[in-house]
């Protein structure tokens, strides 16, 4: 299988903590790969340092190889803000922005690239909105504030913002752990509809949410990659007894 | 007793209660006596406010009798004859105030960005302290400093160069004499822009790290991610901020006095000295003789606290709704 995100290697660290630790680990394309683990077992810190977002922790220094279509994206010359372009990022709590209007939080992220007319701005938020499945709860209000949504509205907004920029790889970190379980059940079901375009990545501490989303799966535990391997296989015949113990609920 | 409590069920809650009340006496006793004493300072300030106001507009009444709505019209300013307009303070007040805020807010608030985005968090620090000792420095300070290097300065550079370059502009006519409305507005906008960086500070401080990274994961370059997050998040906090500092400058007598030449006239050159409020009140109020004199300068005092109480009551609102928008909104 083609790998369209690769680790090789991968450590980051923070000053002298040791939080991910020499990682291997292919992400296929057009698929969905759950990252799985206790608390603190350093999953953030890995989706992070796909899309580079600890460039901005001074302390936190990433070492190895991230390739993405089989380019280093930590290589010389490359710009991270063009690598977080190709590969989005939904958060743990929904964060829209509060000043802007719900039509405005879509194309946020868009406008930064691209100067665009009335009529293309509306084209994208009608179809990021239709594909996160929140246009018709919307498309009645788009000027008024995006506090005005519910939580798990306010993260379907975020996931249209991520796709309106035109992502090749989408990481979630926990996108659902803020909402009730009937918003999390919509996200899981965009995000069975999102691998179809694009690659998926997303963490999360809910097992029953790992194996209802994913292709693979991966176990995280104390900054290293115990196991992964096709969901079915690591939740029925984990080779490891470290992930029997933990998809059995005996740790963690 | 604990016995019977439990057998009683019921009615135990009932004589708990009243146990509890008879042992928490003397402390709610205290308690009373506490929040009676806190009610009372409270009030207390805001009695000596309306007696203030009670007392000024008392002793004003003969100048506002005398000159009803003239006196805020009227631009003649002459003890001798007993004529009194406010006008050329009101618009020295204004004028210089205004334009004192137009030139520290934008380098107030990209001090702030450079403290709270774009060095590093120590050195971050070290530049607020710094700011913050500036507004520690005694007014008379800056005015000496304003009238003894910066005045004598204006005078010989930047305003001979000015008249040269720019003389055609009615804002530059006129000759250089170094105290006038332009040294006002900067020995102001010096003054207050530590306020203005220090508050806009916080305000940034406060945008949640969630936003910024919002901003940043959708392939926003720094300045781009200060633009469409951070400085939505902030703005009525920093419109509070600014209005803040129009107050302080509105209210700034001793600097201001020191060097923008007292001369109650309305003229649209910055060159030309001018008078503010607060500047003719410490000027002419030791030297009165006339009552009406006494009472048109307390009138002045009068238009003076209500336009600094209202200034600060619209900045304390805006920078109240910003921090209750925060608890609200998202993280
Ligand atoms: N910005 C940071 N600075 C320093 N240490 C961090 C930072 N982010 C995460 N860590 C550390 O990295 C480790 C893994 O954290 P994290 O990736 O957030 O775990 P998880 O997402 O699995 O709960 C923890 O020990 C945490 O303290
Ligand atoms: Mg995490």
């Amino acid at each position: 299988m083609n790998a369209k995100v690769s680790l090789e290697n991968m450590s980051v660290h923070f000053g002298g903590n040791h939080a991910v630790k020499s990682v291997n680990l292919d992400f296929p394309a057009n698929s969905v790969t759950a990252i799985i683990g206790p608390s603190g077992c350093g999953k953030s810190t890995l989706l992070r340092s796909i899309n580079r977002m600890h460039d901005l922790v001074p302390t936190a220094r990433v070492s190895g190889r991230i390739t993405l279509d089989g380019k280093d994206i930590y290589g010389a010359g490359v710009d991270p803000v063009s690598i977080r372009r190709t590969i989005g990022m939904v958060f743990q709590k929904p964060n829209p922005f509060p000043a802007m209007s719900i039509h405005d939080n879509v194309v946020a992220g868009y406008k930064l690239n691209n100067t665009l007319k009335r009529s293309e701005a509306d084209e994208i938020v009608e179809s990021s909105l239709r594909r996160v499945a929140l246009w018709d709860e919307v498309k009645d209000r788009l000027k008024s504030s995006a506090m005005d949504l519910s939580g798990g509205q306010q993260q379907r907004l975020c996931i249209a913002r991520t796709i309106a920029v035109q992502p090749e790889v989408i990481l979630m970190d926990e996108p659902c752990s803020a909402l009730d379980p009937i918003a999390t059940l919509k996200i899981e079901e965009l995000v069975e509809e999102l691998k179809e375009q694009y690659t998926v990545i997303i963490v999360t501490h809910n097992m029953q949410q790992a194996a209802r989303v994913s292709d693979s799966t991966a176990f995280m535990y104390m900054g290293e990659m115990v196991e992964s391997g096709p969901t079915k296989k690591i939740f029925t015949n984990p080779e490891m007894k470290q992930t029997e113990d933990y998809i059995t609920g005996r740790f963690g | 007793m604990q016995q019977q409590d439990l057998i009683l069920g019921n009615k135990t809650m009932t004589s708990e209660q009243t146990h509890a009340e008879t042992v928490a006496a003397p402390g709610r006793a205290g308690d009373r006596i506490f929040r009676r004493l806190t009610a009372f300072f409270a009030l207390s300030i805001l009695a000596i406010l309306l007696l203030m106001i009670w007392q000024m507009t008392r002793e004003s009444l003969p100048s506002i009798t005398a000159f009803g709505g003239k006196f805020l019209t009227g631009s003649e300013w002459d003890a001798v004859q007993e004529e009194f307009g406010a006008l050329p303070f009101l618009f020295g007040s204004v004028i210089s105030s205004v334009l004192a805020i137009l030139l520290a807010t934008p380098l107030s608030v990209a001090t702030a960005l450079l403290i709270t985005e774009i060095v590093p968090h120590r050195l971050g620090s070290a530049i607020a302290s710094l700011v913050e000792l500036l507004a520690a420095i005694p007014s008379v300070i800056y005015g000496l400093w304003g009238v003894l290097v910066m005045a004598p300065w204006l005078q010989r550079s930047v305003q001979p160069w000015l008249v040269d370059h720019f003389g055609f502009l009615p804002f530059f006519e006129g000759a250089p004499y170094g105290v006038s409305m332009m040294a006002g507005v900067l020995i102001l906008a010096v003054m207050i822009v530590p306020i203005i960086t220090a508050i806009s500070r916080e305000v940034l401080l406060a945008v949640p790290r969630s936003q910024r990274e919002a901003a940043v994961a959708l392939g926003a370059t720094r300045w781009e991610a200060i633009r469409i997050a951070v400085l939505p998040y902030g703005k009525s906090g920093i419109l509070g901020a600014v209005i803040l500092g129009l107050g302080r400058a509105i209210g700034e007598t001793m600097a201001v006095t020191m060097v923008i030449g007292n001369t109650p006239q309305i003229s649209w050159s910055l060159l030309s000295p001018a008078y503010t409020m607060p500047s003719v009140i410490a000027n002419e109020f030791a030297e009165t003789t006339a009552k009406i004199h006494t009472a048109a300068l307390m009138e002045i005092g009068l238009i003076l606290l209500a336009v600094t109480l209202l200034i600060n009551i619209l900045a304390r609102l805006l920078i109240w709704s910003v921090t209750k928008g925060q608890k609200q909104g998202a993280a």
